[in-house]
């Protein structure tokens, strides 16, 4: 019979008794923890073809959290934003916000995935029911569709139908000039498909005079547009609209300029207006309409002008991406103050519903998020032309809230949404 | 979804079919650039060159640097097509090498880990934004007028380059010294050193060329064509198409399914526009089918 090494006491107590005080060692440090930082999750697209979308949105949501840690954090209590890359892959996005929540312990996330992404995210937080603020997905349906609503879930971007509206109403002005053959050339999925089908409603809905006379759908990411801008100029239209985007967008117009495409007729291009964009395009045509996106002079105030200011000090010009995520870490901030940095879904919940925070892209300096479906309003919003040098957008126009609260209002009866 | 009048009303009006059928030829003969690469290197050395798409993006990326630096196109594409050929030679030395006899994965494993490095060192240091060359002034001109039909320039320029690769490459597998012996050497290695030539060398110059080609595909296309790390992906699939179908190897082969596939798109984008990918992929699936080395390609030998 062998005896034990360690003499006099047996291996199982040995084990025992050390994960027995380690535990107890770890207890003070446990409480330390909870009482140190507060865990903001926050999915993003750090990596591929959209990589800038999780470059700028980090920034945007740091330059808020950052304040916030420098000015004393919440009763003392720093907020730690914890990134993490979703690669633009639904599933990855998923499982990341899983583990986000479960491992991490983050019991706050800040959704900054796009579309496809964002409602992977919303069915983990409906699950976990943990608070979530989406802050890049536009997609209507996210928060318009009550069979998709939580109340511990908001959105602090801005919404397609929001786009729709302004565009159609922007766009029935040019129709009133003469351009009533409209073209449509926008990306083959969710977003194109409906975004184009929304403003070409509300098109059709402020100048009935105007007719579709033709649509193209090239896929996301195609390189090589040429059919499709062939197939525009057989449409022979007198406006073309297109929702395509970021470096899509660039490569269209490039392909598009070799034809000399916008010299034949009015340009509508949504998503023109992003900075990344713009700075992309070698000989920008002047004249092409957009939204904007993020441009210092939407809204034209001196605290939006600094807000760029601040946010390039983070190495990257600001783009849509980034004002929303900023927006939405003040949410998320603006709830925590309210409830004295008590981490609870439903006092979170109730504390952001309805609110109204100080933003530098209100148009009257604030943001709110509508108490009815939790979605952000009051951002500025308006479409303008290019011209070829800086700021390369000009002559905006601001389409003012109570009409597109209007027609958003009836969008949704139609849909059944309300 | 089939609007079969619309394509008879296009076949019979003159500007249309100039159009459409110049179109096809232009997209064809961008397909053929891209996928030479990789028809080149399976057509030698039996290795797909799954890591295409990254030479293709480092070409595109090396080529806007050079073309910053030295305001001109043409120096800009060389820089690409030699950036990307010794990166290749440099990859084939270092890790394709010792995969050759390997199981097909193993090849796939080791190109897709190459191409996310290579995704991943782009993003560290072209950074994410959409970066773009712009149209070289020598192009920025309106474009021809052929019979109602509409040709830019630019691309006059590129398909007349691309006929001129499609002809060298095909000298040179079938008529030089050099493509005789690596053909010679992909198919009996042991046999072709043993007559005192340095197979490895031929090898990696072949791999070297393949990647070269890919890269000037990508220089070549910039001024039309957004540059963001993970571009690579979009070409990959499209290569691969033109090569299954025109028949793995054969480059004349790869150019008839590159033109077929463009035409395809350009009428298809008019007759059925929603099932334009549909039947891109279903003529490959029926070519696999019925005709599985491709169109042009040789039956394997067993």
């Amino acid at each position: 019979m062998k005896t034990n090494l360690t003499a006099g006491m047996s291996r199982r107590t040995f084990i025992a008794t050390s994960a027995g005080s380690a535990a107890l060692l770890a207890c003070p440090s446990i409480l330390r923890a909870q009482n140190a930082t507060i865990k903001v999750g926050m999915p993003t697209i750090l990596s591929g073809r959209v990589a800038i979308l999780g470059e700028t949105a980090s920034i945007g949501a740091k330059l808020a959290v950052d304040a916030l840690n420098a000015a004393g954090g919440i009763n003392g209590r720093q907020i730690e934003l914890v990134i993490r890359d979703t690669k633009g892959k639904p599933d990855e996005a998923a499982r990341i916000t899983r583990e986000l929540i479960t491992t991490e312990g983050c019991q706050i996330i800040l959704d900054g995935e796009s579309s496809g992404g964002a409602f992977a995210v919303h069915e983990v937080v409906r699950d976990a029911e943990t608070y979530c603020v989406h802050a890049i997905s536009e997609t209507s349906s996210l928060t318009a569709d009550p069979a998709n609503r939580a109340h511990w879930i908001f959105r602090a971007g801005r919404q397609g139908i929001h786009d729709a509206i302004s565009g159609g109403l922007y766009a029935s002005e040019l129709a009133k000039t003469g351009a009533t053959r409209w073209a449509t050339c926008s990306p083959d999925y969710a977003y194109g498909r409906d975004t184009t089908a929304e403003f070409m409603e509300f098109l059709t809905m402020f100048a009935p005079e105007v007719q579709t006379v033709g649509e193209t759908w090239p896929k996301l990411f195609q390189p090589d547009y040429t059919e499709n801008i062939t197939n525009i100029m057989n449409f022979a239209p007198d406006a073309v609209y297109t929702c395509i985007w970021g470096g899509d967008l660039v490569a269209f117009f490039d392909q598009a300029s070799l034809y000399g495409l916008f010299d034949q007729f009015q340009t509508v291009a949504v998503n023109l207006g992003d900075l990344p964009v713009l700075a992309a395009i070698k000989n920008l045509p002047a004249g092409i309409h957009s939204g904007n996106r993020y441009h210092p002079d939407v809204p034209d105030t001196e605290a939006n002008e600094t807000w760029g200011e601040n946010f390039e000090k983070g190495g990257k010009l600001p783009t849509n991406w980034g004002w929303q995520a900023y927006t939405g870490a003040n949410f998320v901030i603006e709830a925590l103050k309210a409830t004295a940095g008590e981490v609870d879904r439903d006092k979170l919940a109730e504390a952001t519903k309805g609110r109204t925070i100080d933003s530098p892209q209100g148009v009257d300096g604030t943001v709110t998020m509508r108490a009815d479906d939790n979605t952000l309003i009051g951002y500025a919003i308006g479409y303008g032309k290019t011209i070829s040098e800086e700021p390369y957008l000009t002559d905006f126009r601001p389409t003012p809230w109570d009409v597109i609260q209007e027609h958003e209002a009836e969008w949704k009866k139609r849909k059944n949404y309300a | 979804m089939l609007d079969l009048t619309a394509l008879a009303t296009c076949f019979t009006s003159s500007s249309c079919l100039v159009m459409q059928t110049s179109t096809g030829v232009i997209i064809g003969m961008l397909l053929f650039l891209v996928a030479s690469g990789v028809t080149l290197i399976f057509g030698v050395l039996h290795v797909v060159n799954f890591a295409h798409g990254a030479f293709y993006m480092i070409g595109a990326y090396t080529a806007y640097t050079a073309y910053g630096a030295t305001g001109s196109y043409f120096a800009a594409v060389i820089v690409g097509t030699l950036t990307a050929a010794l990166v290749g030679v440099l990859f084939e030395r270092l890790a394709i090498s010792r995969v050759y006899k390997e199981n097909l994965l193993m090849q796939v494993l080791v190109c897709y880990a190459f191409v996310l490095i290579c995704d991943d060192l782009v993003k560290i240091i072209w950074g994410s934004e959409y970066l773009a060359m712009g149209i070289p002034d020598e192009f920025r001109v309106p474009p021809l007028r052929l019979v109602g039909g509409v040709v830019p320039v630019f691309y006059v320029f590129l398909i007349a380059t691309a006929a001129l690769v499609a002809i060298l490459s095909l000298v040179l597998i079938r008529y030089t010294r050099f493509g005789k012996i690596v053909q010679a050497a992909a198919r009996n290695a042991t046999m072709v050193s043993v007559l005192g030539i340095r197979v490895p060398i031929y090898f990696a110059a072949l791999f070297g060329l393949g990647c070269g080609l890919a890269g000037m595909a990508g220089a070549l296309a910039a001024p039309v064509r957004s540059m963001t790390p993970g571009m690579g992906l979009s070409v990959l699939i499209d290569s691969f198409i033109v090569t299954v179908i025109g028949g793995m190897g054969s480059i004349p082969g790869a150019l008839l399914a590159a033109l077929i596939l463009g035409l395809t798109r350009s009428f298809g984008s008019i007759g059925f526009p929603l099932f334009v990918d549909g039947a891109m992929f279903m003529m490959m699936v029926a070519i696999l089918v019925f005709r599985p080395q491709g169109l042009l390609g040789e039956k394997a030998v067993r």
